[in-house]
This record gives structure tokens, C-alpha cells and sequence, in this order.
């Protein structure tokens, strides 16, 4: 039977603990609200990770990795796109570009680095095929999962933090009016200033997120920051739909019972 | 009959269910569970779907307090609770600064639910060990607009005043709305 489930019942670190811990060989598919993901697993060890979106030959990995230049990754791609990545691999070795242990090191963080993008993953379906491999004619890496594990943990627990501190991307920023403060002063990255840069009381987190196209993590990172520097806090968007409390339109004559409404609770509240 | 209804949050033991029950007419209908996890063996029992205080005012109106379960798990409760609520506490145990960050959440929270006025109760201040009101405002980054009041669940009298500074919030916030 193959595994099966969802990662709010079974979490990321709760799998790899237990491919890890059995030394399972099989393949991990999981599918998040946006994104899928495979993951090879060679005796509880990780052998190779792909994504849906991504090109996952090696020219590309490389060239992510920053072993190929732009040029070069198109080059490839455009001229030895039928080439298995193995023979591309030999090819590049042979001619100088690149060395086995480059290519080794360039797969591993990219491999790894998939993995961790599914740490933060809390919605999505996942499935484990005992003992299926990954593609024939893929170069494959062997890295224990222990580390993997650790870091991904420390990146869960920043990430909770991250989503206590700032539970929802709906609200809006704006700088604080604290005297002495002046956002001018402090070192910012160019990241940091770009979030700056569209801090309004009418645009949510949400809105700048997508604007500077930056994943909900790495808003809530920047903004973070920049609400612990005391620079800016959170504020209600303005012009925000009412949703429900007192602020629906109301009529003069509404208004009044209201007001009167109030008025009683305060008088009865202090006679308790 | 008119119902009206307030709000009472905050993290796990802050004290909703003691402030509720310092005003309320009924005994607090209360959803009490013995606590199974040991981590949060800190007392015998906890809210786990709501606490429920009344307080009556007149033949047509009936004041209810709500109090969110403290257990993050029942985090669920919170949006149906906040529905059309007058307003809302935050309540901090003024002795138990490991929870001032799961109070800072639960008020960004609740604010993202509804645009009604809130008051923060620093909770507990007759323990010696309780955190001064001025400190707990540094800690919970609230504005110097936010009202931050001391409070002594088990005396009816501060309980009261956090109420009351509520509801002075919600007329000054109608009286800001018809004046612009
Ligand atoms: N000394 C002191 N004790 C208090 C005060 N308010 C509440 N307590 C005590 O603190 C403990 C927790 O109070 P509860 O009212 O159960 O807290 P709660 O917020 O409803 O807790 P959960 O529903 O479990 O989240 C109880 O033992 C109360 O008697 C206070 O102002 N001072
Ligand atoms: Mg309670």
C-alpha cells in the first residue's frame, strides 16, 4: 500500500522522519494548492527532487546554481536539448567547464533546496510509491536526511513565529510616528526598500507581496523586521469593506440608538 | 429583545474565565475540560469551546460576553465568536511574559476579523510577580492609542473599568464616524 495523506494530519518533517528511520526507497509526490513537487528517496537517503514548475535538467540546475551563465544554460538548452543528463554531464567535464564534484555539489543544493521549499508547505496531498526510482538517465546524489531535517525544523518554527506575529496578509502597514524614528537612517536591502517603497495605509501585505513579487514567507520576513525595528506597524486597510461590527452605513435616527444603546450598557455596567 | 455581545480573548490561563464570571448575573456557562496535555497542566481545567457570561440591562436588552477558549487548537471558534461583536478584550496574565508574543497574535487577530474598537487588560496585577502596565505596553508593541488598563480578574471593580473603557471606546469611535 502506498502512503497516502495530507500534510496538516502528517507533516514534512513527519515523513522524511519516517523514510529516514525505516531507510525507505520510493518516490514522495506532493501536490500543494499551487505546485507539485517529487521527491526520490534511495534507502531513507535523498537521491534526486523535482519540481512541476521547474526545468529540471542539469543545464538548468547548474545554471541556477550559478555554474552556467545565462548564455551558456541557453546555449545548451537549445543545441543539446535531446542530450540525457548524463552525457551532458560527461560532455561538460571533458571539456573543462565544470567538474564531477561541481556537478555533485550543484544537484545536491538544488535537491536540497526543494526540500526545504516543502517545509513550508502546511496545505497539500502527499503520497509515497514504495521503491519507485527517478527518471532513468538522471544523475542522482546520496545525502542523509538528519540535516535536512534539523534545518527544515528551524525553518517550521521561524515560519510559526512568522504567521503569529503577522496572522494575516488582509491588513495594510504604515510607518510608525514614533519621534526620533527615521526610515532614511537605518540600512535597508534593496528587497527592504522595495517594500518600503509601497508601504500605504491602503495597500495590504498581500497586495505588495504579489507587487514585488515575493513569496508569503518572505513578505512576512521583510515586514517582520521592519515591525520589530519599531519603523512600521499593522493598520487596518483603509477603505476596507466593513465586516460587520459598527461601521455599516447607518441612518441619523440608527446612529442615535446606537449611541443610546451604549449609553445604557455604560449605566448598567456601573451599577453592577 | 436585543442582544449585544463583547468579546474576551487572550492565550491559555490569562483569566477570561475568572473576568467573565466577576460580572456576569448567570454562573459562566462554561465549555471546562479537564487538561489532558501535560505541558499546560497548570490548573485542573480549560475552556475548550467558549465561556458564556450574561449581564442584562433592561426588559429589551441583554449584554453577553463571550471568552475564546485559550488552547490554540480551538482557534476555529474564534471567527464564528467575533461575528458581530460590539467590541473586544485582550486579556494578558501580566505574570507570564513567555505570553505576551500569543497575546500580540491573538489582537492582530481579532483585529483582522472586524474593525470594532478593542481594550487590552493587563491581567493578574495583584501578583507580585505581574510585569508594570508600562513595561507590558513596550512588550505587546501596542500603540500609545491603545488602551492598556490594569486588571484584577477576581475583583469585580477592575473588572468593571475594563468594561466600561470598552464601551467609552465604541461611543468615541461613533461619535469619530458621525463627526466625519
Ligand atoms: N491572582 C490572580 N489570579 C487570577 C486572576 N484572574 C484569574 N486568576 C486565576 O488564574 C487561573 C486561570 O483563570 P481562568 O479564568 O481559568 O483562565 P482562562 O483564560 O479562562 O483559561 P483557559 O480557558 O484555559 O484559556 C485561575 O486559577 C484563576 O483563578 C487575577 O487577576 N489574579
Ligand atoms: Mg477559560
Amino acid at each position: 500500500m502506498a502512503l497516502k495523506g495530507n500534510l496538516r494530519d502528517f507533516s514534512i518533517t513527519q515523513l522524511l522522519n519516517l523514510i529516514n528511520v525505516a531507510q525507505k526507497t520510493g518516490a514522495l509526490a506532493v501536490e500543494g494548492p499551487t505546485e507539485k513537487m517529487w521527491v526520490f528517496f534511495r534507502e531513507g537517503k535523498l537521491a534526486y527532487a523535482q519540481t512541476g514548475e521547474e526545468d529540471g535538467s542539469l543545464a538548468f540546475i547548474l545554471h541556477k546554481t550559478n555554474k552556467l551563465s545565462a548564455v551558456q544554460y541557453r546555449a545548451i538548452h537549445e543545441r543539446a536539448g535531446n542530450m540525457s543528463d548524463k552525457e551532458l554531464g560527461l560532455l561538460l567535464i571533458n571539456a573543462n567547464y565544470v567538474t564531477q564534484q561541481d556537478i555533485l555539489t550543484s544537484l545536491q543544493t538544488y535537491f536540497i533546496g526543494v526540500v526545504n521549499r516543502l517545509f513550508t508547505w502546511v496545505e497539500g496531498i502527499f503520497r509515497f510509491e514504495n521503491d519507485a526510482l527517478p527518471p532513468e538517465n538522471k544523475i542522482t546524489v546520496r545525502v542523509s536526511l538528519e540535516n535536512i531535517i534539523i534545518e527544515g525544523s528551524r525553518r517550521v518554527r521561524e515560519l510559526e513565529q512568522l504567521n503569529d506575529e503577522i496572522p494575516s496578509l488582509d491588513m495594510a502597514l504604515k510607518f510608525t510616528d514614533r519621534p526620533g524614528t527615521n526610515i532614511r537612517n537605518v540600512n535597508l536591502s534593496v528587497e527592504e526598500w522595495r517594500v518600503v517603497s509601497y508601504i500605504n495605509p491602503k495597500n495590504t501585505i498581500r497586495q505588495i507581496a504579489t507587487t514585488c513579487k515575493m513569496s508569503e514567507v518572505e513578505i512576512r520576513r521583510v515586514v517582520y523586521g521592519l515591525i520589530q525595528a519599531g519603523l512600521v506597524e499593522v493598520v487596518r486597510p483603509l477603505g476596507a469593506p466593513p465586516t460587520g461590527g459598527l461601521r455599516a452605513p447607518l441612518s441619523q435616527s440608527e446612529k442615535d440608538d446606537r449611541v443610546s444603546l451604549v449609553n445604557r450598557l455604560i449605566r448598567r455596567i456601573r451599577s453592577i | 429583545m436585543q442582544t449585544v455581545k463583547m468579546v474576551i480573548t487572550g492565550p491559555f490561563n490569562a483569566g477570561k474565565s475568572q473576568f467573565i464570571q466577576s460580572v456576569s448575573e448567570i454562573d459562566v456557562v462554561a465549555t471546562e475540560r479537564k487538561i489532558s496535555s501535560e505541558a499546560e497542566k497548570v490548573k485542573e481545567t480549560t475552556t475548550v469551546a467558549m465561556d458564556f457570561g450574561r449581564i442584562t440591562v433592561d426588559n429589551d436588552l441583554v449584554l453577553y460576553l463571550f471568552g475564546t477558549p485559550g488552547q490554540r487548537r480551538f482557534d476555529f471558534m474564534w471567527e464564528i465568536l467575533s461575528e458581530g461583536m460590539l467590541g473586544f478584550i485582550v486579556l494578558v496574565d501580566s505574570t507570564r511574559p513567555e505570553t505576551f508574543r500569543e497575546a500580540r497574535s491573538i489582537l492582530e487577530t481579532f483585529r483582522a476579523y472586524a474593525p470594532t474598537p478593542y481594550v487590552v487588560a493587563a491581567n493578574k496585577q495583584d501578583k507580585k510577580e505581574a510585569w508594570d502596565v508600562d513595561d507590558i505596553r513596550i512588550a505587546l508593541r501596542l500603540d500609545k492609542k491603545v488602551k492598556l488598563l490594569p486588571c484584577v480578574g477576581t475583583d469585580k471593580e477592575t473588572v468593571k473599568t475594563v468594561l466600561l473603557e470598552l464601551l467609552y471606546s465604541i461611543l468615541a469611535e461613533m461619535d469619530a464616524a458621525a463627526g466625519g
